[in-house]
């Protein structure tokens, strides 16, 4: 791999950038592989990243039914924290958010990780008691957050109101280490870094079916033919269901259809990464200049990244009440994409009924931030049978009661 | 934006009056069932890029829950009737397979 | 240079001159103008930069499509950043200023970019400024934000309203051309409810511009004549300034109309968004030009053909003197024939196509205009400004063969149908290569609610560039639309539209079509974001093959435009590279809304007092004029406590515990959920409800349960009353009545409804006060005409009867240890009680509490409060609320779930009371610490504190908090963390702190 410099610019731009190789491959697919990941999203990528990485298992094909990083990772808001109550989810957020703060060297890709901080707002008595839970929480996690006052707020946010008629800022929860990151250049660093380990990553190959013998899988068949594996992880979001069914089992997944949105680009004016959690709304913005606003899912199952406009109104109400100048801004675009929620809002990373199938899914609505940590927990459990990240993430958790909850704290994930 | 027929009022009702309420024809597993029969109850979903059986309660509106047959990647209603049915009417699993020969969705096809 | 010619422009009124701004210059237009046509008649060609280069820009559009010309508009709380010129009318007043440079427009420091375009190719920031590891954050990306953006940020609130419309119609036509209004005519003639509208202020459209034929008669006679009747038809609405923004699933529809942007001074909302829907949708949106790709295609003074056309005949606006044209489609003539007739002088049309147009370059060649056949723009002169072309052959790699001077260029690429619409909801596209252009599949339509297609696209949108094609289009559509609303279409006949035969277009999508590199980077695809040709070959050449992925890496089609004017030349270009076919590689997904609403507009009316609904107590009245500081609970405001003087919160809330503990107090609590639930079957179906029994619970006694939901976790509590043999009165929290009640009915409607039970949620039915304290009852006995006395009524009973002339129902419960009255009137004479309490409570020292005080007392006698000691996760058992669960039911919702091996695990965290030892109090959200860390290194904890609050009863710090095996280890210090590092040693004691034995509120 030709490595990305600033000094490579310049010697390219001596021959009109013709040099410039390929960022990854576009194999054909090979008979058989070590592992095969479906779905190169973040997920699968990092999956396969670390599989390689950290543990030498480089015989990896990522295969994808559309283009990489073309579903959730390529249609979210950007945002990375770790600001986690429960244990578990501590400990694959802050993992991530530390792998994301070496992502653009690890990877050379600059995936433009900015640490610019980011604020939870506490807006009732109750969310300032939840958000004081997780600081002390968070603490003892090793991750570094703080409550601060109102007039903190304000320092950091100056186009704040404080003083909104219904939700007045009692305080927030605030992760300086937490911020954004370009969330295309995840996918495309990674697949770089994958395809130059050897990796194949197969665009445009849709799996059609999982194939299995004795109750261990064996390979998949796809729109590019069959192929043959040891091991199989799924990693593909708000399809998870559709694969699983393939496969022979079910899982406490439904699809919903999360929206976002953003604003004209215009020159700086919030640094720091806002969610507003009592009226739900959450607001960054990016380096192009644009306000990133997320918002909320829709109460249906729904496949077609299209969400229900009501629930773009009510985001963009809480924010013109919380920034009240953006309410003379325009909105530019709205999109939505499809999440995998499921009984308790966290993830699965886990072991399923099929030998060597192996689920990573139910990111809901916060699966962006996780990507890196994600992919290290999974690629240990494909890789060594069981990971510390991934233990409590477990499948079987629903039915042994023993939920990983976040909503507790006033938070969503987002 | 969804909009669909309450079976009770027979109001077309705006997706903003209702409230969804998830897969439909779940059977409750209470007390003394096996944890796999707890399990599927409570957690396991379709979740079908398909069809989809689901709940919904006219909850700005005359208050009833009801059920409707959807297709979730199309968002065509099939139908929808009272929440006190234990299947889907015959006439509504037809207008499924018009569309979708060969559907299954649990127990129903 | 661009002038207001002496005569022409149907538009404006020359009798109305008007005065505005632009970066602080004072210019003059007329009424009627846009700002565009305003600016380019006072010669400011040149009126912002661009991006990332900082290139100089000029208008290159007339319409929405315009991707260069964005100002920041107005000032305070009417400013309003990336207005476009095009679409922004003039107005008396106006004031402007350009966007994206420093110091100023002409002069700006940014331009040095372009020095260095060489290397800042597509994707540049994703292979450097990688190292080292802080310099992103703290150099390289302050730079890049300050950079980037376009207009300013406002920086006052929005002195601007904005309304919602609700509208239902049967079809409902976006677009006010010839095709919408011939649509419209069919539809409503049919008799449906139609609604059209049209984003600008003026109706039909180009075909004015155009010098169309309707029936033999100009286009605006047919124009006026179809509005007029449009207009007398009552089941027909015609809306101008009105775009459609944007088509959702089921029919939906957001229009967005512009009441006041053109002339600020008018009263009322500024915009209204109307939430419509509508049966079928017509789009008869039109087709945008298509910007030919050549050297210097960005520089101030190149404009769209028709764009051009547009500001000439409509506001008499010459955009240059000597215009050349280039084109590879004979609508560029029209152009060139209607600047001649204005008396300007068109040096040459290049035509890249070797043949040449039809009929009218035959009528230009008649009128002595030069055509230079298969030729192409090798490259524009001039840097802010147009100086002259030089021209090539197409087909070569860019060699000169002539020069021309001129100072401006019309360029036409051929046209784009604006298939947003039709898209937004799954539409599919067709390429048609005859036109190089994408069309609506008709067959794959967008799909409504019963599976049926419910969107119609008609005329130019529909690929229809001849009037009389796009007249029978709209025609046919719109009676089409009529009848799958269920209407009949009236026996009519489509107007027949007439103008000049063309040629067919070349598809050109490089000019020359051999450029090198050198022309190529300077051939512009998107002028807002800066991406040039040799961005899309460089993103090909690098795998990013997909469109989006091309999309992604260079930004083409991510500027406010959304590529309107780039898309489809840029998808064109990455084909060539791939060497695939147009409609193999696809096009990007389009999102709504089809060009930016503002977000005032979205939010609607719901702003301020009234972003969200308030509930209000019938004695919040009396809480407003006596000092409470109110804390949200959903959606009611209640009294955090009442200060007085310059009392603090807290001290506040001391003196109300104090008072109520030694003298009476009152506590508003009418927010709390009252239930009613009766019938035959209302018992068994609350013993499913609670975990505690309640079918035994006897007529005229109040009973405290817990409800679970059917995962196990504790959800809500309250105390349950038995009013008659069939009905049950059931208390829920504040937060959760309606919830509650909304899962009663779940349970009764859709798993048991088979069970004679009703519902009623009287929350709202009744005020309730609760009277607490020693002196409570002697307050009641001063208002008299019921026993409240303690043999008549006691602990845990009520009673109907009158209290003080008030209709009463007197619960004995109590939240607080006190002797505690909880009295429900009806809400109409809820503040009259509360008075009559308040004024017969001064002799016995009567204060109201507030919620702090509330939680407080709770907490000193150990009582739970849910959403403190549960949050979701906690089960009752955690809690030892052991004895609220019935051990003869066999179920109740949540039984099974707590059998789970988690939640039967004796390892579970429980209730304890914790005190510090030195009688400080405990940080809310403090973990209780042990030894070692975990296989992820965080430190293991063993408790949390879920409560914790001064006591001023005890006079110290008191907490409840859920300890591992709490409640066996009594005595115990353990240490809590705080957020410094630090520790607070903290004892386990019991939750009950106050009068454990109960013998205050038994009496």
């Amino acid at each position: 791999m030709r490595r990305y410099s600033v000094f490579a610019i310049a010697r390219e731009a001596l021959r009109y950038h013709t040099g410039w190789e390929r960022a990854w491959r576009a194999p054909e697919p090979k008979k058989k592989y070590d592992a095969i990941i479906v779905g190169a999203g973040g997920h699968g990528l990092a999956t396969a990243y670390y599989l390689g990485k950290n543990f030498g298992i480089t015989n990896v094909a990522i295969i994808e039914k559309g283009w990489l990083g073309g579903g959730n990772t390529g249609r979210n808001t950007t945002i990375i924290r770790s600001n986690y109550l429960q244990d578990p989810s501590a400990a694959i957020y802050e993992k991530a958010r530390s792998l994301y703060e070496t992502m653009s060297q690890d990877l050379n890709y600059n995936v433009m990780f900015s640490p610019r901080g980011l604020i939870m707002l506490a807006q009732t008595e109750h969310e300032v008691r939840g958000y004081q839970r997780t600081a002390h929480a968070n603490a003892l996690q090793g991750v570094a957050t703080e409550f601060i006052s109102p007039q903190q707020v304000k320092e950091l946010v100056p186009i704040i109101n404080l003083e909104g008629p219904r939700y007045p800022v009692l305080g927030g929860l605030l992760q300086k280490r937490g911020g954004t990151a370009r969330h295309d250049a995840v996918a495309w660093g990674y697949a770089r870094a994958c395809s130059d380990m050897g990796m194949d990553v197969i665009q445009k190959c849709e799996v059609t079916g999982v194939r299995t013998e004795g109750g261990k899988v064996v390979g998949v068949s796809t729109t590019k033919g069959d192929i043959d594996c040891d091991k199989l992880g799924i990693v593909v979001a708000g399809h998870t269901s559709v694969l699983a069914e393939m496969a022979g089992f079910r899982l406490p997944i439904e699809s919903v259809a999360l929206q976002a949105l953003v604003s004209e680009p215009i020159k700086p004016c919030m640094d720091v990464v806002v969610m507003a959690n009592t009226v739900h709304g959450y607001m960054s913005q990016s380096d192009k200049g644009e306000m990133v606003i997320g918002g909320g899912t829709d109460a249906f199952n729904n496949y077609t990244q299209r969400g229900s406009f009501h629930h773009i109104e009510e985001t963009v109400r809480a924010l013109n009440e919380t920034f009240p100048i953006i309410s003379r801004l325009k909105m530019l675009r709205q999109w939505g994409g499809i999440v995998d929620m499921t009984g308790d809002r966290s993830p699965i990373i886990s072991k399923t009924p099929v030998d060597g199938i192996f689920v990573n899914c139910g990111w809901g609505t916060g699966g962006f931030k996780a990507i890196p940590g994600s992919g290290w927990a999974m690629a240990e459990l494909m890789a060594k049978g069981h990971s510390p990240l991934a233990e409590e993430f477990h499948m079987y958790r629903f039915r042994e009661g023993k939920f990983i909850d976040e909503s507790v704290a006033a938070g969503v994930a987002h | 934006m969804l909009t669909l027929q309450c079976p009770y009022c027979g109001v077309d009702a705006e997706e903003t009056e209702l409230q969804g309420g998830g897969e439909a024809h779940l059977k409750r597993f209470g007390p003394g069932s096996n944890d796999d029969d707890f399990e599927g109850y409570l957690f396991l979903r379709e979740n079908q890029k398909g069809i989809h059986f689901e709940r919904w309660r006219h909850a700005y509106g005359c208050g009833k829950w009801f059920l409707a047959a959807r297709h979730t990647n199309t968002l065509e209603v099939f139908g929808t009737y009272p929440a006190q049915s234990t299947e889907p009417p015959q006439h509504i699993k037809d207008a499924i397979s018009a569309k979708l020969p060969g559907w299954k969705w649990g127990n129903f096809s | 240079m661009s002038t207001r010619l002496a005569k022409g422009g149907r538009l404006i009124d020359s009798t109305k001159p008007l005065d505005f701004t632009f970066n602080g210059k004072r210019l003059k237009g007329y009424e009627g103008d846009s700002l565009a046509s305003a600016l380019l008649a006072n010669d400011q060609m040149m009126v912002g930069r661009s991006f990332k280069y900082h290139r100089p820009r000029g208008i290159v559009a007339s319409g929405a499509e315009e991707p260069n010309a964005l100002v920041n508009l107005g000032t305070g709380g009417k400013f309003e950043p990336n207005q476009r010129v095009t679409t922004q009318e003039l107005f008396d007043g106006l004031t402007a200023t350009s966007q994206n440079h420093w110091p100023s427009l002409e002069f700006d420091i940014g331009a040095v970019n372009q020095l260095f375009a060489r290397f800042l190719p597509a994707g540049f920031y994703y292979k450097m400024f990688i190292h080292p590891r802080p310099f992103w954050k703290h150099i390289y990306e302050p730079f890049i934000r300050q950079s980037a953006g376009l207009g300013k940020a406002p920086t006052e609130k929005d002195a601007d309203t904005y309304e919602h419309f609700y509208f239902y119609c049967d079809v409902a036509v976006i677009g006010g051309g010839i095709a919408g209004l011939a649509a419209a005519l069919e539809a409503g003639r049919s008799g449906a409810r139609v609604l059209v509208m049209e984003q600008e202020a003026h109706w039909g459209g180009r075909a004015v511009v155009d010098g169309v034929m309707i029936d033999g008669e100009p286009a605006e006679q047919w124009i006026d004549n179809t509005l007029a009747e449009l207009d007398a038809m009552e089941n027909v609405t015609l809306r101008e300034r009105m775009m459609g923004a944007g088509v959702y699933d089921h029919g939906y529809v957001l229009g967005y109309e512009r009441l006041t942007d053109h002339d600020p001074k008018l009263a009322g909302p500024r915009h209204r968004l109307w939430r419509i829907r509508t049966k079928q949708i017509v789009t008869a949106t039109g087709a945008i030009e298509r910007p030919l790709s050549f050297a210097g295609n960005d520089i101030p003074g190149v404009m769209l053909a028709a764009a051009m056309r547009d500001y000439l005949v409509n506001y008499g606006v010459s955009v240059g003197d000597r215009t050349v044209v280039v084109t590879n489609n004979d609508d560029a003539y029209r152009t060139a024939l209607a600047l001649v007739d204005a008396g300007l002088v068109v040096p040459a049309i290049i035509d890249a196509r070797p043949q040449g147009g039809g009929e009218l370059m035959e009528e230009a060649i008649a009128r002595g205009i030069r055509v230079e056949k298969g030729r192409g723009i090798a490259k524009v002169k001039g840097r802010a400004r147009v100086t002259g072309v030089a021209i090539c052959a197409q087909e070569g790699e860019g060699a000169v063969l002539a020069e021309i001077d001129c100072d401006a260029v019309a360029m036409s690429g051929g046209w784009s149908p604006v298939v947003h619409l039709w898209s937004h909801c799954g539409g599919k596209l067709n390429w048609d290569a005859d036109q190089a252009m994408f069309r609506p599949d008709a067959t794959r339509a967008p799909t409504g609610d019963k599976g049926q297609p419910f969107v119609i696209t008609a005329g130019t949108a529909n690929g229809h560039l001849y009037s009389a094609e796009v007249l029978v289009d709209g025609y046919t559509a719109g009676r089409t639309a009529a009848q799958a609303a269920g209407f009949t279409p009236a026996a009519t006949e489509a107007a027949v539209g007439e103008d000049a035969s063309q040629a067919p277009l070349l598809p050109i999508w490089l000019m020359p079509q051999g450029a090198g590199h050198a022309l190529k980077s300077k051939a512009w695809l998107d002028f807002q974001n800066d991406v040039k040709v040799s961005d899309i070959q460089l993103a090909a050449r690098e795998g990013y093959e997909s469109v989006e992925h091309a999309k992604r890496y260079t930004t083409i089609g991510m500027a406010t435009d959304q590529g309107k004017l780039s898309n489809i030349n840029g998808l064109a270009i990455l084909s060539q590279a791939l060497d695939e076919a147009i409609p193999n590689v696809g096009t990007t997904t389009f999102r709504p809304p089809y060009t930016p609403i503002s977000m005032g507009s979205i939010g609607g009316a719901a702003r301020d007092e009234l972003f969200q609904p308030i509930r209000k107590t019938p004695i919040q009245g009396w809480h407003d004029e006596n000092g409470a500081v109110y804390e949200p609970v959903g959606q009611w405001r209640r009294p955090y406590t009442f200060t007085r003087g310059g009392e603090s919160k807290h001290d506040a809330v001391k003196r109300e515990i104090l008072n109520t503990r030694n003298n009476v107090g009152l506590l508003d609590a009418s927010t709390l959920g009252k239930i009613i639930v009766k019938g035959p079957d209302a018992g068994k179906f609350l013993d499913m409800l609670y975990t505690n029994m309640m079918s035994n619970l006897p007529v005229g006694k109040c009973r405290y349960g817990l409800m679970c939901s059917e995962n196990g976790f504790l959800m809500d509590d309250g105390v349950v009353a038995r009013i008659d043999e069939e009905t049950w009165l059931c208390h829920t929290t504040t937060g959760g009545a309606d919830r509650i009640h909304g899962w009663m009915e779940d349970w009764l409607q859709c798993e048991w409804w088979d069970w004679k039970v009703y519902t009623a949620n009287v929350t709202e039915q009744y005020a309730q006060i609760a009277v607490v304290g020693p002196k409570g009852r002697q307050l009641l006995e001063k208002l008299g005409g019921m026993d409240v006395s303690k043999e008549t009524l006691p602990f845990m009973q009520w009673a109907d009867g009158v209290l003080g002339g008030f209709n009463a129902r007197v619960y004995r419960i109590s939240f607080s240890g006190e002797l505690s009255y909880e009295i429900a009137v009806p809400a109409s004479q809820g503040r009259a009680f509360w008075d009559a309490l308040w004024s017969a409570g001064q002799e016995f020292g009567v204060m109201p509490y507030g919620t702090e005080g509330l939680h407080v007392m709770r907490a000193e006698k150990g009582f739970i409060m849910i959403g403190d000691e549960t949050d979701g996760t906690v089960i009752p058992q955690d809690l030892n609320l052991g004895w609220a669960i019935s051990k003869k039911k066999e179920d109740y919702l949540g039984k099974r779930a707590q059998e789970r091996s988690h939640m039967a695990d004796p390892n579970r965290w429980k209730l304890v009371g914790l005190e510090t030892l030195d009688g400080s109090v405990l940080p809310d959200g403090s973990y209780a610490i042990a030894q070692g860390k975990n296989a992820n290194g965080q430190r293991n904890t063993q408790g949390r504190v879920t409560s914790t609050y001064y006591s001023p009863t005890l006079g110290r710090g008191i907490a409840m908090g859920l300890v591992h095996n709490g409640p066996d280890r009594m005595g115990e210090v353990i240490e809590f963390n705080t957020t410094n590092g630090g520790t607070i040693k903290a004892k386990i004691v019991d939750p009950v702190f106050y009068d454990k034995e109960g013998a205050k509120q038994n009496v």
